[in-house]
């Protein structure tokens, strides 16, 4: 029985969840600049209209994920992003972690970081932000402080966003698993192993039980 | 549930996750046992956000502290983009920045005034000028220390236009056509509250809400209206800008 030629890695649902989130940070960010940076500042003006469209996106921003928490294949990612294995250590301390000699599962640790970092960092903006937006209910000096870790997370997140967009643009598959779902199963045994090797068995015995011919090549 | 204190390397019983029910696979997979450091990263993450708001401000002071020489020699403007640095803030809420020049500069006085008048930037420098170093606070917590202001001071300017009675607010407006300010009457007899022809030792720039702005000390800057083009006395406080968009009228 051959394997499939392509793996399902994202469902539509999780798709929608980071097209939705992706498409938030981005404008979080451009607004942010525009408020930010004093020549965009004078360029744009507007500033109640720049800070009020932030806002809505910077408190919408756990939306997309909140209702993601209502699909299976969603909550199974979400569980796998959040425990690290043994081998996710060894992996990040591994100067051949690329090589492939430690097996990954459906994610390696840096994904793991990236994933929890970004939750850590859009719930860090959310408390900061609301300090901020709705002021007149701390002393000044919380303010100050929300502030000073609110612009600093910003830079921070910056940084890993653009880090995320770089690593995504070097592997042609990983953007394609992530813009239709599928992945080429040669890919995944090389990135992921674990989970491909899982999912390969997963669809024989699926091929098994329906007594398939085993020439459905396409996911 | 996990334990935090279990430092074994393996997950906990229950933490085992549930098999999907699928006929022919192993209960376990292997990628999603292990210990949730993502959570423990998030929630760390959301600690660190709670010490930051609460120890925010000294880290604040201690960066601004230490990055003043280096602000101050950068000739490339760079180091504004840092936070904490103690800088003011562009703020504008229109399209773009009003224009008005030393030659064609006005403000108009009005309401309930015995003495309505329309005033140049030339008419406010000849009047008596005060000046005072206070600092700009901004309402969402940036500061900027020690700002050398100067100007007519505004109980100066109502006793020069006589204020009437029953009046009991000022309404400030900006010659960009869309911001509006107000104080009580009682507000605006401070002596620490001036129409700013200076600031930062140089007449106040286009950016800053130049040729002439209002500086209210005691009050956070979104009272300070850039671009002063009139005020009005009247019976009753009117909220202005912001503070129709949900900031204190009094602060």
């Amino acid at each position: 029985m051959r394997p499939p030629a392509e793996l399902l890695r994202f469902t539509r649902g999780e798709r929608w969840v980071h097209r939705a989130t992706a498409i938030l940070i981005c404008v979080c960010l451009l607004t942010a600049a525009i408020l930010y940076i004093d020549a965009l500042s004078q360029l744009v003006g507007n500033r109640a209209l720049v800070e009020w469209i932030h806002v809505i996106c910077g408190i919408g921003l756990p939306v997309p994920a909140l209702i993601g928490l209502g699909s299976k294949a969603f909550r199974k990612d979400a569980r796998r992003l959040n425990r690290f294995t043994r081998n996710d250590w060894k992996w990040l301390r591994s100067r051949q972690r690329r090589d492939g000699t430690i097996p990954v599962g459906k994610f390696n640790a840096g994904q793991k970081l990236n994933a929890s970092f970004q939750l850590g960092g859009i719930l860090m903006m959310l408390s900061t932000g609301l300090v901020m937006r709705f002021a007149n209910h701390w002393p000044v000096y919380l303010r100050t402080g929300a502030t000073f870790v609110h612009d600093w997370m910003a830079y921070a997140i910056l940084a890993v966003v653009l880090g995320h967009l770089w690593m995504a643009n070097r592997d042609p598959d990983a953007l394609r698993g992530m813009r239709t779902g599928y992945v080429r199963t040669s890919w995944a045994r090389r990135e992921h192993e674990v989970w491909a090797n899982r999912e390969v068995a997963r669809a024989k015995a699926a091929q098994a039980s329906t007594g398939g011919t085993g020439a459905t090549d396409a996911g | 549930m996990n334990r935090p204190w279990d430092d074994d390397e393996r997950p906990p019983a229950d933490d085992v996750p549930e098999s999907d029910g699928e006929p022919g696979l192993q209960p376990d997979e292997p990628d999603e046992q292990g210990r949730p450091v993502g959570r423990r990263i998030v929630l760390g993450m959301l600690g660190l956000s709670a010490l930051g708001i609460v120890f925010g401000k000294q880290l604040d002071d201690a960066q601004s502290n230490l990055l003043a020489p280096v602000v101050a020699h950068d000739p490339t403007g760079l180091s504004d983009l840092l936070p904490a640095v103690d800088r003011f803030r562009f703020y504008n809420v229109t399209d773009s920045e009003p224009l008005r020049t030393a030659a064609t500069y006005k403000l108009t006085v009005g309401g309930l005034v015995d003495r309505p008048v329309t005033l140049t930037l030339a008419d406010l420098q000849a009047m008596p000028q005060t000046s005072l170093i206070k600092d700009f606070q901004c309402v969402t917590g940036w500061r900027v220390p020690q700002v050398h202001w100067s100007g007519v001071a505004l109980p100066d300017l109502l006793d020069y236009v006589g204020v009437q009675k029953g009046a009991t607010a000022l309404r400030f407006t900006s010659f960009d056509g869309t911001y509006t300010e107000s104080l009580t009457l009682a507000q605006a007899q401070r002596r620490d509250v001036l129409v700013a022809l200076q600031m930062l030792g140089a007449p106040v720039t286009r950016d800053h809400g130049g040729p002439v702005r209002l500086y209210v000390a005691p009050m956070y800057g979104y009272k300070s209206c850039k671009w002063l083009g009139g005020i009005e006395l009247a019976s009753k406080v009117t909220p202005g800008f912001w503070e129709n968009e949900g900031y204190d009228v009094d602060a």
